[in-house]
């Protein structure tokens, strides 16, 4: 391996690790990150000559904080926040070989209640991973200028503001977890699959979310939900292949080929549900995880149980009625206890509430045109289509409606 | 059943134009009939989610650019000629003006376009009018 491939590997694994361990000490995300990308050109440009360090994590460690040092002192700074670093600084540099992980810190920091929340999931896309602003910004249909900026706020305003780089305590812990769960699974991006049609916003980054969710089980191991929502990632990702046929097109679940489901990614996911329930306090990502965990026994030859799944789904609409769980929920009760009574579920929800919700639209024509009302089944698909993001779904949903159309003649 | 009522046209603060920039496969494909139908399929229904969400100020459809001819201002007058005013493969297919909270929004509802692989939607806001 050359210097470069060294590099990319160091960065790659503790690149994180690296940036809370700097970003902890001062509170400031950004100089932590300019300090960081300093120190990886300097590798660049010695290793290959002087050869790679024996220790290069801590190598960069010490080149970063020394930056650290150096721009506070061409900006006089002398505050409390520098002299711990310069402090520490000596500390590593007899240590050298293991300093604390503090990426635990900066995830909470990232998902902070004084942190917009639209912004939680790039600013942990990008301060824990390394991602650029540009790629977070397509993942999101942002504009990428507009998402720097936001992400500079972000990070202006720990600084400023001092939001304190800690583990909340165990009074705040359970609404504080919930945020940093809710930005990883924003980054999964992944639609309500379960509803016939429904597209994803965006493309989304799924892997990057995984990775996160298994960093945070490593640094968490004893909270249920976050095994959760890592079994929910990786059972979604099982079937990730199946969900778009040989020419592209979208595949809804019911038809999808249950033998290209990852037995390999379900397993994983199986033993994280594994790991949550023995807790014995069940939450959000637990339920959605255990439904897609009853979806996915069709891998093992066994019939879908839609009266299970619809009881989970009433669980989960309790502790989080969202639009999109709700939508989910009418999806099960519909192949359960047929068209008649998911339709009437469904009218609970205010019709201003999902005027622009494709999920809804598309789910509404397939139960209207099973109840045989092919005018308002027409009407809902063509909704769903003019609402769809995705080619592949709106093909889909095209097709839907001429099947409609075709049985009223 | 449900019903889709239009709204009434809430102001909000912000315009934006989404301009449609069609490449010359799409232009071509207005001349088959079947494709032709194809394309309204999944456009009017999105035209139709647009004037639903109560967000479309106006807009139009533009004729393939072969059609189009530009006045040119130079130092000594007018030049007329034949043909769109630049030299691209792309060209402006057809626009919306929507009334949006944010530029956000604004490109929810652009990437919604159905759209060919090639083309391109060129989001601007619109000024402001002056007093």
């Amino acid at each position: 391996m050359d210097a470069s491939q060294t590099v990319d590997r160091v960065a790659r694994n503790a690149y994180g690790r690296l940036i809370a361990y700097l970003a902890a000490r001062t509170g400031d995300v950004a100089a932590a990150e300019d300090s960081l990308a300093a120190a990886f050109l300097s590798a660049l440009q010695t290793w290959p000559v002087a050869g790679v360090p024996e220790r290069p994590e801590a190598w960069l460690l010490t080149t970063a904080r020394r930056r650290q040092i150096d721009a506070a002192r061409r900006q006089q700074v002398q505050t409390e926040a520098m002299r711990r670093v310069y402090e520490s600084t000596v500390q590593v540099a007899e240590e050298q070989d293991s300093f604390p992980d503090e990426r635990l810190k900066l995830l909470f920091t990232c998902a902070h209640p004084a942190i917009d929340e639209a912004v939680r999931t790039p600013l942990m896309l990008q301060a824990v991973l390394g991602l650029d602003a540009g790629r977070i910004a397509n993942a999101f249909i942002t504009k990428p200028g507009t998402m720097g900026q936001r992400l500079s706020r972000a990070k202006f305003k720990i600084r400023e503001a001092k939001i304190s780089f800690e583990i909340p305590s165990s009074r705040e812990l359970a609404g504080r977890l919930t945020a940093v769960l809710s930005a990883i699974y924003a980054a999964y991006g992944t639609g309500w699959n379960d509803v016939e049609g429904a597209d994803a916003r965006g493309p989304g980054l799924a892997e990057e979310a995984i990775e996160l969710g298994e960093m945070l089980v490593l640094l968490m191991p004893s909270e249920p939900e976050v095994h959760g929502l890592l079994a929910l990632m990786l059972y979604c990702q099982a079937r990730r292949s199946a969900r778009r046929g040989f020419r592209g097109e979208y595949v809804p679940l019911a038809e999808q080929d249950p033998g290209l489901w990852s037995l390999e990614m379900i397993d994983r996911a199986e033993a994280a549900l594994a790991a949550a329930a023995s807790f014995g306090r069940i939450g959000r990502f637990q339920l959605e995880a255990a439904i897609q965990s009853a979806h996915c026994q069709r891998r093992f030859g066994q019939p879908t149980d839609w009266d299970a799944i619809a009881g989970l789904y009433f669980g989960l609409v309790r502790i989080c009625p969202t639009l999109g769980a709700i939508t989910a929920t009418a999806a099960a009760l519909g192949e359960a206890r047929g068209a008649l009574v998911a339709w009437e579920y469904l009218q609970q929800i205010p019709p201003d509430a999902v005027r622009s919700y494709q999920p809804y639209w598309a789910l509404l024509g397939h139960l209207l045109a099973r109840l045989g009302l092919v005018e308002d089944a027409r009407e809902a698909y063509s909704t769903a289509i003019g609402l769809s993001h995705d080619s592949a779904c709106r093909s889909f949903l095209q097709g839907r409606l001429e099947l409609v159309s075709g049985s009223s003649a | 059943m449900q019903g889709r009522d239009n709204r009434a046209q809430e102001t909000h603060d912000m315009q934006y134009s989404l301009l449609f920039q069609l490449t010359p496969a799409e232009y071509k494909r207005r001349e088959n009939p079947e494709e032709y139908a194809a394309f309204y399929a999944a456009f009017m229904p999105y035209f139709q989610a647009v004037k639903d969400a109560g967000i479309f100020v106006t807009g139009a459809g533009l004729a393939e650019p072969e059609t189009a001819t530009t006045i040119r201002w130079t130092e000594t007058g007018t030049e007329v000629q034949d043909g769109p005013f630049a030299d691209t493969k792309e060209q402006l297919g057809g626009f919306f003006v929507i009334d949006v909270p944010d530029l956000d929004t604004a490109m929810e509802w652009a990437s919604r376009y159905p759209a060919q692989p090639g083309g391109g939607c060129e989001i601007r806001p619109v000024l402001p009018p002056r007093n």
